[in-house]
């Protein structure tokens, strides 16, 4: 469990993150939506510890990073997988390359039980065919596998992903989000996951938090965020027009 | 202000560098890799240009000692000074900003914008040590590749200056004797380390804190050639004062 408390965090003079308070629950996948510049970015990097947040705290289970030694925050990374927007793959390295590096850089762990930990998370992700390849010979779905898969070979606790799908189509997007989602709960990980795709949203939204200029303007799960009157959400989600139809025709039906 | 600010972001990156060490076993891996890229990769064309360099350097003099006063043997003096004293450590150095500089810069620059960086950091991988500290060892090697373009300098001198019919092979050789300076050899090689120094660090310093796109990481190039040659050419003149002064 991840524990936000009032925090803020600004740049020179613009205030990026103007005091969020949320709790992130183990085995959920956690959602923050908003537009672009809303601040999504920043605030899952004040999750990484790699931006520090001026004021508020975060705790994950109890541990209080702005409290933590260098070693104690080290640990704590250790904890932690990330995927990054555009995946973040190190292009000299092969898939397998990849999903080993963190365990090589911090385990002491033998060759062939690294071995089997590569082998068991490339085939969770289902790529132990491409394990050979470069990033640069994969597609991007394929690339987003390779990222989870390394986000996740060392077991980590914490999840989170920045725009997992976005520049997939649909079909690749909806399985990563389930692919996503399944590791998270097999696995009791905390996840939280930057949107601003609406299919993201109902496939996976067990929570979802709405961040508008820095600011949480809403919270709720998928089935709630279809009936809320807030002006601003509403503006979110039906600023698709395919859901502004489905909405029109759900409407005219119930009458 | 930007100047000092940037001045103060090299010596803190410098400082990180040598802080947190990765497992020696891989970082192993990546000197080896480095001293392949940087140090071995060079050597085709440092060869190349160094061979005609010495080539010319040689001809140029010798077309330019016409008066029969003058013992032939300068020429050689001449060349062996030129090549060893500003040739091969400061020019092959200029060259090297272009080759290895902008090869460190965009490899760097690219893994800033494609969040490779982000990506060690959150693994909680001293990314400056991981991408830095193997380029500086690596350019430990650097006086072997600036001998070898010594060497390689004075024979191509002696080819066009023997061969062209110049001299003959006995002045060449009583040439590059007269007057031998050891220091001044000293002197070549504090400069070439210092010039390593700056062709491991100021580039990858222009890497690693670039922001921006694709685009801005051949601008970050471009701009990181510039100071490196810039910083080559002030520091040249700096321990020249300093040291034969
Ligand atoms: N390192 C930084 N320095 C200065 N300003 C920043 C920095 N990072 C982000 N910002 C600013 O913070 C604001 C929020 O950016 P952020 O990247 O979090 O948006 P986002 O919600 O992730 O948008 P998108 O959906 O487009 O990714 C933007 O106005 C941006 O200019
Ligand atoms: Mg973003």
């Amino acid at each position: 469990m991840i524990e936000v408390k009032d925090i803020h965090k600004s740049f020179g003079d613009t205030n990026v993150l103007k005091g969020i308070t949320a709790t992130f629950k183990k085995g959920k996948t956690n959602l923050i939506i908003g537009q672009s510049g809303s601040g999504k970015t920043v605030f899952l990097k004040c999750l990484l510890g790699l931006f520090s947040p001026e004021e508020g705290s975060i705790a994950y289970d109890g541990r209080d990073y702005a409290k933590l030694s260098g070693d104690e925050r080290r640990d704590l990374r250790q904890e932690m997988g990330m995927v990054f927007q555009g995946s973040a793959l190190f292009d000299s390295m092969t898939v397998e390359g990849n999903v080993m590096f963190p365990l090589d850089m911090f385990t002491k762990k033998s060759k062939s039980e690294k071995q089997e930990r590569v082998d068991f998370v490339l085939k969770r992700v289902n790529l132990l065919e491409a394990r050979d390849r470069f990033p640069s010979q994969i597609s991007g779905g394929m690339q987003k596998r390779v990222a989870i898969a390394r986000a996740i070979v060392m077991n980590p606790k914490y999840l989170f992903c920045d725009e997992p799908n976005s520049g997939l189509d649909p079909k690749t997007a909806t399985l990563i989000d389930n692919l996503i989602q399944e590791i998270t709960e097999e696995y009791d990980i905390t996840t939280v996951i930057n949107t601003h795709d609406m299919n993201s949203v109902m496939e996976i939204g067990e929570k979802i938090i709405f961040l508008k200029d820095g600011l949480k303007e809403w919270e709720g799960t998928k089935n709630e965020i279809f009936k809320t009157d807030n002006k601003a959400v509403t503006g979110f989600v039906y600023s698709s027009e395919l859901f502004e139809k489905v909405r029109k025709m759900y409407v005219e039906e119930r009458n | 202000m930007s100047y000092l600010t940037s001045i103060g972001s090299y010596a803190i990156m410098i400082k990180e560098v040598f802080k947190k060490p990765v497992k020696w076993r891989i970082m192993k891996s990546l000197i080896l890799k480095e001293i392949d890229e940087l140090m071995y990769g060079s050597l085709g064309i440092v060869i190349f240009i160094s061979f005609f360099i010495g080539a010319v350097v040689t001809i140029q003099t010798a077309i330019n000692l016409t008066n029969p006063i003058i013992p032939k043997n300068l020429i050689g003096f001449t060349a062996r000074q030129s090549i060893i004293l500003e040739f091969s450590p400061t020019f092959v150095s200029i060259i090297m900003a272009g080759k290895v500089g902008s090869y460190i810069t965009s490899s760097i620059g690219t893994m800033r914008v494609t969040e490779q960086i982000d990506a060690l950091e959150v693994m909680g991988v001293n990314a400056l040590n991981y991408l830095v500290f193997p380029k500086i060892v690596a350019m430990l090697f650097y006086p072997f590749v600036i001998a070898i373009s010594m060497f390689v300098g004075i024979v191509g001198g002696w080819i066009a200056g023997v061969f062209g019919g110049f001299l003959t092979n006995a002045e060449f050789s009583e040439g590059l004797q007269i007057d031998f300076k050891p220091f001044q050899v000293v002197y070549a090689f504090i400069k070439t380390l210092v010039f390593a120094w700056i062709l491991a660090t100021v580039p990858s310093f222009h890497g690693f804190y670039m922001k921006g796109g694709a685009l801005e990481v051949g601008k970050a190039s471009t701009t990181s050639f510039v100071w490196t040659s810039v910083l080559i050419v002030v520091m040249n003149y700096l321990l020249t004062q300093l040291l034969l002064n």
